[in-house]
């Protein structure tokens, strides 16, 4: 049992209004059921084809190309530890054995208590704060041995407030006031906007003849 | 006010002296309020463009030269005229930054996203597009979260939706997010994904996004730093835009430069005038290498970039000039290597990114970046075989034939190739990982040399001189 429950049908259902075509709204609502259920099921990706009138298996395409949707079950908490150039040429990858050996897992492990899931990541944006790494893609700078061993404590003991349960982005969601709108329609019935309409310079063919 | 100091709520951003036009409202911690950017200006360039004609508008960022700041460097004004007379068109904001050393998109993104919104509504004015869809990399939540709360203020102020300030001009930005996948920063990649499907980029032609673009409509892809750049362009005017930076590219560059120098961060520096010297060493900028070590190589534009030597440390930050020395600017990112740095573990990590994120369409991307890295990787662990240097060069060759973009090495008398490089593939992924691979082995061959058994395995400088031998001599 892990399709939507009904009040992300309802935010599904606004998603999914605020794109020129259902389908585009996949990815959103891939993150959505993420965000439930700490991973996309299959089921879910059942529901998901539902509400946007494709097939199940073109959810799974989609979902299967990007790295961050997870297909079962993964740790309360994501350690993402970049290794890329920059974080390597400053520690990364001694920091990632180190968490290998703390945690006792390899990369794409998970804690046998379902806590943590380790992943070594490419580039993750924070090159000049290397060895830097992300737990459930919130940021640590700079962080050396002690420095992972106090996180890892802290999100163990849950003094870690700021980190949300893996699968959840961002916490404050764009909401589309339909009073407020300009309005999104297919492209198929979608024209030239009025207002560009009544500002675009007259042909020179019409002016010649007014 | 500069303070020429790192800036304790923006980790990695300097406040450098010189113009500050994308990082202005940095200083301020809660930059990203919609009060706070109000009182600092936000939207007052929109009041003004929404007074003039949409064609205006454009004409004044042509006359600006608006370098796209997403790698390709290619003028915006320009790119907005390749659009055919159909609509519906869309803007689709490109802020998938995943560029290996490359975060400035990142800061802007979750510093000012106001800045950045309305830079969106003045294109979408400008171009008559009917939504812009704001698309951010999966990893940044606190980006996704500030742009979300900024758009949803925005909104609120009636800046944008529906009668923007009060006119009839109505424009939605809706705000999109990916789910780890760098191809998708390539633009046509970017237009799949948002459609809903694997991020996969287009053949070009025929799909040049600004005419067959989202659902095959036009569609203007521009990078984050691009739009934020506008308002300030639409407040103070093309002229006072061209006073900063070179002639040929005006304006300034936001630039992260990271690795082994004393202080990395991310600057915003005007183009064309400083050299990569400047940057590295300069009490302004990076203030030199760390432990007074020597450098040994430095990337200048991204892990897509072939790398650059000593002897390019005095060349200008200006693309045609960087071109011309076999690399490039790219998206700003520069990475500094010391003298302590390994050429062969340094390659096989840039290489072993375009392996992973290589997104399969291509096969002599999806196997030669595969290839490359099993190569690199036994040669890192002692397992090369002699021939493996010149299979690499080859494998590269079938990706990106011909000879490829790279630095001059006057020691070798071996002179620059410019960029960009030959590709057999649809988009730039695969060519870009021969990058690192042709610049390490022409410059530092003897180092994968040293660690392939059956070849040389002793570096030219330790072998067995005279000296030595005699030394050895009076000791036994």
């Amino acid at each position: 049992m892990s399709r939507l429950n009904p009040d992300n049908v309802l935010l599904a259902k606004e998603i999914i209004g605020r794109y020129p075509r259902p389908k585009s709204a996949l990815i959103p609502l891939l993150h959505l059921a993420q965000e439930q259920a700490g991973y996309v099921s299959n089921d879910a990706m059942e529901h998901i084809a539902e509400l946007t009138g494709v097939t199940p298996a073109e959810v799974l395409g989609t979902c299967s190309f990007y790295e961050m949707f997870k297909r079962e079950q993964v740790g309360k908490y994501m350690v993402n530890i970049c290794t890329n150039i920059s974080c390597q040429l400053n520690g990364g990858e001694e920091l990632l054995h180190h968490a290998e050996k703390t945690l006792g897992i390899r990369p794409g492990g998970t804690t046998d208590d379902g806590m943590f899931t380790l992943e070594d990541v490419e580039c993750i944006a924070a090159c000049t704060e290397a060895p830097c790494l992300q737990v459930n893609y919130r940021y640590e700078y700079r962080i050396d041995n002690d420095g992972f061993d106090k996180l890892i404590g802290d999100l163990r003991d849950g003094n870690r407030y700021d980190v949300p349960h893996h699968g959840t982005l961002a916490r404050i969601r764009q909401h589309l006031d339909p009073e407020r709108a300009a309005g999104i329609e297919a492209p198929e019935v979608t024209g030239k906007p009025q207002w560009f309409a009544d500002r675009e310079p007259e042909p020179e063919s019409e002016k010649e003849t007014a | 006010m500069a303070t020429n100091a790192y800036v304790e709520h923006a980790p990695g951003y300097v406040d450098n002296v010189g113009p500050k036009i994308v990082t202005s409202r940095f200083g301020d911690p809660e930059s990203f309020k919609l009060e706070r950017a109000e009182a600092t200006d936000a939207y007052s360039a929109l009041r003004a463009v929404l007074q003039m004609k949409p064609d205006e508008v454009h004409g004044q960022v042509r006359e600006a030269v608006l370098l796209g700041r997403g790698g390709a460097g290619f003028p915006a004004g320009v790119k907005w005229g390749f659009m055919p007379p159909i609509w519906p068109r869309y803007l689709v904001v490109n802020g998938d930054e995943s560029e290996p050393g490359t975060y400035k998109d990142r800061l802007l993104m979750e510093r000012d996203p106001h800045q950045l919104i309305e830079g969106c509504i003045i294109t979408c004015y400008a171009l008559g597009l009917n939504t812009c869809f704001l698309y951010v990399r999966g990893e940044m939540a606190l980006a996704q979260e500030r742009i979300a709360e900024a758009l949803n203020d925005a909104y609120e102020a009636g800046y944008v939706g529906r009668n923007i300030m009060g006119t009839d001009v109505s424009i939605d930005v809706v705000l999109t997010w990916g789910a780890g996948a760098y191809i998708v920063g390539e633009e046509t990649a970017l237009i799949e994904s948002l459609e809903g499907n694997r991020g996969m980029p287009r053949l070009k032609p025929p799909f040049f996004p600004a005419a067959k673009g989202l659902y095959m409509k036009p569609t203007i892809v521009n990078n984050v730093e691009t739009l934020a750049n506008l308002p300030w362009i639409m407040l103070n005017g093309p002229e006072a835009y061209k006073k900063y930076g070179s002639e040929k590219s005006p304006g300034t560059r936001m630039l992260a430069i990271s690795g082994h120098v004393n202080r990395p961060g991310v600057y915003e520096v005007e183009q064309g005038k400083v050299t990569f010297r400047d940057l590295f060493y300069g009490d302004n900028y990076c203030q030199g290498i760390r432990d007074d070590n020597d450098l040994k190589m430095f990337i200048p534009g991204g892990g897509s970039a072939p790398w650059f030597f000593e002897e390019q440390l005095d060349l200008p930050l200006e693309a045609a000039d960087v071109g011309a020395a076999g690399s490039m600017l790219g998206s700003g990112a520069i990475v500094v290597m010391d003298e302590t740095a390994d050429a062969v573990k340094a390659c096989l990590r840039v290489v072993r990114f375009f392996a992973r994120e290589s997104c399969g369409k291509c096969t002599p991307c999806r196997e030669g970046t595969t290839w490359e890295e099993k190569i690199l990787q036994r040669i890192q662990d002692g397992h090369g075989r002699p021939e493996d240097i010149d299979l690499l060069l080859d494998i590269g060759s079938q990706i990106s034939p011909g000879p490829y973009p790279a630095a001059a090495f006057e020691a070798a008398g071996e002179t620059a190739v410019p960029f960009p490089p030959k590709q057999t593939t649809i988009c730039p992924l695969g060519p870009s990982s021969v990058a690192p691979i042709v610049s390490a082995v022409r410059r530092f061959r003897h180092e994968f040399e040293a660690k392939i058994p059956g070849t040389l395995r002793v570096p030219s400088s330790f072998a067995l001189t005279d000296e030595t031998s005699s030394a050895e001599e009076v000791a036994s």
